[in-house]
């Protein structure tokens, strides 16, 4: 299978923990989709099986209309090799989701909402700059249901002075909604964002680690109890609403990543897009393909099967290391855990190196300590 | 041998001595365009990298001068404390010496211990004024200092800049003219002295001389007065850019001589060359064997590579006869070696070199001095403790002698305080306080040597923005309250972390360690306690908290490449952690006692 990611660089304001690739600038919207058409049409030839889910992400790609948005999954479809029943995203924002819309997008082949809510409560959304308030957060999904059976959406938890219980309120919120999915982040104080230099200067408090620990340990233990499967770090969904587009980064499938800074992948190499507007759309109008390459070492690619195998269900598999990697990787997979599986951090069960729960919340560095690295390098 | 002229230099780091070399080989034509480097006797990286001199090096100029050809053989010397043996048998192998003075720093510490050495050998002393052209040149002054000092006449003093290559004709004049030629008799029986050895890979250690009376040929069997070892000279020759083989080396020349010597253990600094059928009664005076003044524990970080850091330290040694090692076991490091050094540059250079020369990664535990403990059982009987853990248990000990130094320092008359509340602190007793001008002045103290090794020399930087400078040499061992302070990490002692140190200072030095290890020790995924004990007592406590987060939030198709090089990055930072239990100790932890002050 193959997934297609778009990626929509606008957005109407700019949330204050967001590093993401973004312009508040609309005045380009329009070539920006005929350059996003036009990659696709250059980049067909890199897919080799059948696109089976398509990702509109951002940015906001809500800020695009209907017909925009109808306008690139043609072109996918004309392109590409389209399964019959494919996995269609829009990432969304709540105040871009009036009924009106949400009867459009329920029109087109987008067959999948992730609504960027991210909190219920005013506050949260003031202290992050969100374009929505609690209100529209709860009308929106209430209207988008009536016309979406698969919604996802984002909660941020850890949030400064956000307390056990108003935390415990947001997952409730989304509970009673009845949410098949949802994608749950610590807050992360990224360098070079409004919220970074807020911090700094002491406007708002530091996030604290501690909280976002327990934080963390409620939406595992609320939503194992609401029968939710934690099947990646951040992300946990009712049985058959997993994503298919995002479980295909972490199960090393390839993916073709279109529009300014996205990425894309062929499991050999890694590319990605340049991160500037006006440069990517120069470059199409030129038929040229902004693009750099990164050819994977097995070495590179052992190192992303553990840092991404250890954030999931399906966990790092003992005998897909030896089959791809080597006995060598093997053992020197088991010889690096060991440590971590007397700690309880990880756990093996049958072929599958897992992290436990206690585990999840510190598995970069377990994965950093289980690389292979050249030292020498 | 009326035509040689024997002559170093002596300068404080940073005057500009290895520039000013480079010039006079220059104006010589003692290198050709193509030879051409910067600081070309300092043959080391190292030395390169870091602008000293760690080797002493010695090479031979030819020059015009007035119609007669002349031989200049420049000895140039290693600047730190910790090779001041080595300089001091350089100074013996000369009869001048070219005193380096920058015009803008003025005399320091060092060039007036060294200075004082070549006086008492009775070398002809060239004062040079380095560095005129530097706008904060200050040569009225400075000038006034030497003059000062050597009790010269000013206009002895010759103006130079190494950068530009003035006063360099001048220089050699002055040498020519002022030091004398070698004296020595050419039919007398060889008497020569090593003043330093390299070791070369294929040829084996290269033994650096200067003969004093009767020549050594090709050929000619020859003994070695110290070591009593008696070689065959396969090679002589001098030292120009290149080595100049030779079929001898004629009373008063400088020359380098190959006999095979595999180590460079066998050739001793200081040590007397003669003929084996026909020897000298007159062996050259002032030889020493050099005893380490530092000792540290060097480990594999993989205790895997104990064998491999083995072969490593033996290849060292093979080239640097100053190192010594024996090997050590400790319950937190497993296999490794107690090293002795000159002194902490020496020790910080054999590291280096373990990991540049040799690809080693080692860790490095605290370095200490050498200790008599003197037991209730045996009170005239002296144990030496080269290691904290060997130190028996207090209540056996009747007491416990540490190595004292005579400290000199010369600073500004503005930082005579700064300086003196430093030296008290690190338990020194003022003897001396001499005005050299108004604005500087000289300081004497006697100290305990470890307080110099612990985080010295940095304060003595920063309490006198710069403008002191120190040198040392030793003078005995003195009775000292010590005791041993433990370090405890996770409820384990850690033995590579112990130290002793004054009772007196116990309590403050255990606080302090407990609060730098928390600063280095990294967060792990369980509270890592820090406890500083003294026997049994716990003393001091922190704790490095648990790390509750650490996890990226967000890892989807464009976050996975960059967030793989991030933590393979992390990873690499790993690589000069050591795991003690299950804690892991970052390199510099081992050093934390050393900086506590920062």
């Amino acid at each position: 299978m193959s997934g297609i990611y778009i990626h929509i660089p606008f957005c109407k304001q700019a949330c204050h923990y967001c590093d993401f690739h973004f312009s508040t600038s609309l005045g380009k919207k329009e070539e920006m989709i005929g350059a996003i058409e036009k990659e696709l049409k250059l980049r067909k030839a890199e897919l080799l099986t059948k696109v089976e889910t398509i990702y509109f992400g951002g940015g906001t790609p809500s800020i695009l209309k209907g017909e925009e948005i109808n306008a690139i999954i043609d072109t996918v479809y004309s392109e590409y090799e389209v399964i019959d029943d494919p996995e269609i995203t829009l990432e969304a924002n709540p105040d871009d989701l009036d009924l009106e819309t949400i009867k459009v997008l329920a029109g087109s082949r987008v067959n999948r909402l992730s609504i960027g809510i991210q909190s219920f409560l005013e506050a949260d959304l003031k202290l992050m700059n969100r374009a929505h308030n609690a209100k529209e957060a709860k009308d929106c999904l209430d209207q988008a249901k009536k016309y979406f059976d698969n919604i996802s959406i984002d909660l941020i938890y850890g949030i400064p002075n956000m307390t056990n219980e108003q935390w415990q309120e947001n997952l409730d919120v989304a509970i009673a909604l009845n949410i098949p999915h949802i994608s749950s982040y610590a807050l992360t104080v990224e360098p070079k964002t409004a919220l970074h230099s807020f911090i700094e200067k002491g406007v708002i408090d530091p996030v604290d680690d501690e909280a976002a620990q327990q934080h963390f340990n409620m939406l595992i233990d609320t939503m194992e109890e609401k029968g939710y499967e934690h099947y990646e770090t951040s992300n946990f969904a009712k049985p058959g609403y997993f994503s298919k587009n995002n479980s295909a980064y972490w199960q090393n499938k390839p993916y073709l990543g279109v529009g300014p800074s996205a990425h894309s992948f062929d499991r050999e190499q890694r590319s990605w897009n340049i991160n500037n507007n006006a440069k990517y759309i120069k470059a199409l109008a030129k038929d040229e393909l902004p693009i750099e390459r990164e050819r994977l070492s097995a070495i590179d690619r052992y190192n992303e099967y553990v840092m991404t195998g250890l954030r999931t269900i399906w966990g790092v598999s003992l005998s897909k290391v030896e089959k791809e990697y080597g006995q060598r990787f093997r053992d020197y997979l088991l010889k690096q855990s060991k440590r971590y599986v007397d700690e309880h951090l990880l756990y093996i069960d049958d072929d599958k190196l897992m992290t436990s729960k206690n585990g999840r919340f510190l598995s970069d560095g377990i994965a950093a300590d289980l690389f292979m690295v050249d030292f020498a390098k | 041998m009326k035509n040689i002229r024997n002559f170093c230099i002596i300068a404080h780091i940073d005057h500009g001595k290895s520039t000013l070399a480079d010039r006079l080989l220059d104006f010589t034509g003692s290198v050709t365009e193509r030879e051409k480097q910067e600081q070309l006797l300092d043959s080391m990286d190292l030395e390169r990298e870091r602008g000293i001199t760690i080797k002493s090096h010695a090479i031979q100029m030819d020059y015009e001068y007035e119609g007669e050809q002349y031989i200049l053989n420049l000895i140039d010397t290693p600047g730190h404390v910790d090779f001041s043996y080595e300089v001091s048998r350089s100074i013996a192998a000369c009869e001048g010496a070219l005193l380096i003075v920058d015009a803008a720093q003025s005399i320091q510490a060092q060039t007036i211990s060294n200075l004082y050495l070549a006086l008492e050998n009775d070398l002809e002393i060239i004062p040079v004024l380095n560095k005129v052209d530097l706008p904060s040149a200050n040569p009225e002054e400075v000038t006034d200092d030497i003059v000062d000092l050597l009790g010269c006449d000013p206009s002895e003093v010759i103006h130079a800049s190494g950068k530009t290559g003035f006063g360099v004709e001048n220089i050699l004049q002055a040498i020519i003219e002022r030091v004398p030629a070698p004296e020595g008799d050419p039919d007398a029986p060889l008497q020569a002295l090593i003043f330093d050895s390299v070791y070369n890979t294929f040829r084996g250690v290269e033994t650096y001389f200067r003969v004093f009376n009767g020549e050594i040929k090709k050929g000619q069997k020859i003994k070695f007065v110290a070591t009593g070892k008696e070689y065959f000279a396969d090679e002589v020759g001098t030292l120009k850019l290149n080595q100049v083989v030779k079929s001898s080396v004629k009373t008063g020349d400088v020359g380098y001589l190959i006999t095979g010597i595999k180590t460079a253990k066998e050739v001793k600094v200081g040590d007397t060359i003669t003929d084996f059928a026909n020897p000298t009664t007159n062996i050259v005076e002032g030889f020493e064997d050099v005893k380490p003044m530092v000792f540290a524990g060097i480990y594999p970080v993989d205790t895997e590579d104990y064998e491999e850091l083995r072969n490593s330290m033996e290849k060292l040694q093979l080239n640097d006869a100053s190192l010594v090692f024996q090997p050590e076991s400790s319950a937190a490091l497993g296999f490794g070696f107690r090293c002795g050094f000159l002194g902490m540059l020496h020790m910080e250079i054999i590291q280096e070199r373990l990991e540049r020369e040799f690809d080693m990664t080692v860790i490095t535990t605290v370095p200490n001095v050498s200790y008599h403990a003197y037991t209730n059982k045996n009170p005239d009987d002296a144990f030496i403790v080269n290691n904290p853990s060997d130190l028996p248990d207090p209540s056996t000990v009747n007491r416990v002698e540490e190595p004292y130094i005579k400290a000199t320092i010369i600073t500004k008359s503005d930082f005579v305080g700064n300086v003196m509340s430093l030296c008290i602190e690190k338990r020194g007793m003022i003897t001396n306080q001499t005005y050299l001008t108004t604005e500087r002045v000289e300081l004497t103290f006697d100290m305990p040597l470890a307080e110099i090794v612990f985080d010295f020399y940095d304060r003595l930087k920063t309490v006198s923005k710069g403008y002191a400078s120190f040198d040392y040499s030793p003078i005995g061992m003195r009775v000292s309250k010590l005791v041993r302070l433990d370090v405890l990490l996770n409820g384990q002692p850690v033995d590579a972390l112990s130290a002793l140190i004054h009772a007196d200072n116990a309590h403050t030095i255990g606080k302090k360690m407990c609060e730098k290890l928390k600063e280095l020790i990294p967060r792990q995924q369980f509270d890592i306690p820090i406890q500083a004990a003294i026997g049994a007592k716990i003393i001091s406590r922190e704790t490095v908290k648990a790390l509750r987060k650490d996890v990226t939030a967000k890892c989807y198709g464009g976050d996975i490449s960059r967030k793989r090089k991030l933590l393979e990055k992390q990873k690499k930072g790993k690589k000069r952690m050591r795991q003690v239990g299950n804690v892991e100790i970052p390199q510099q932890a081992f050093m934390a006692v050393l900086k506590l002050n920062d």
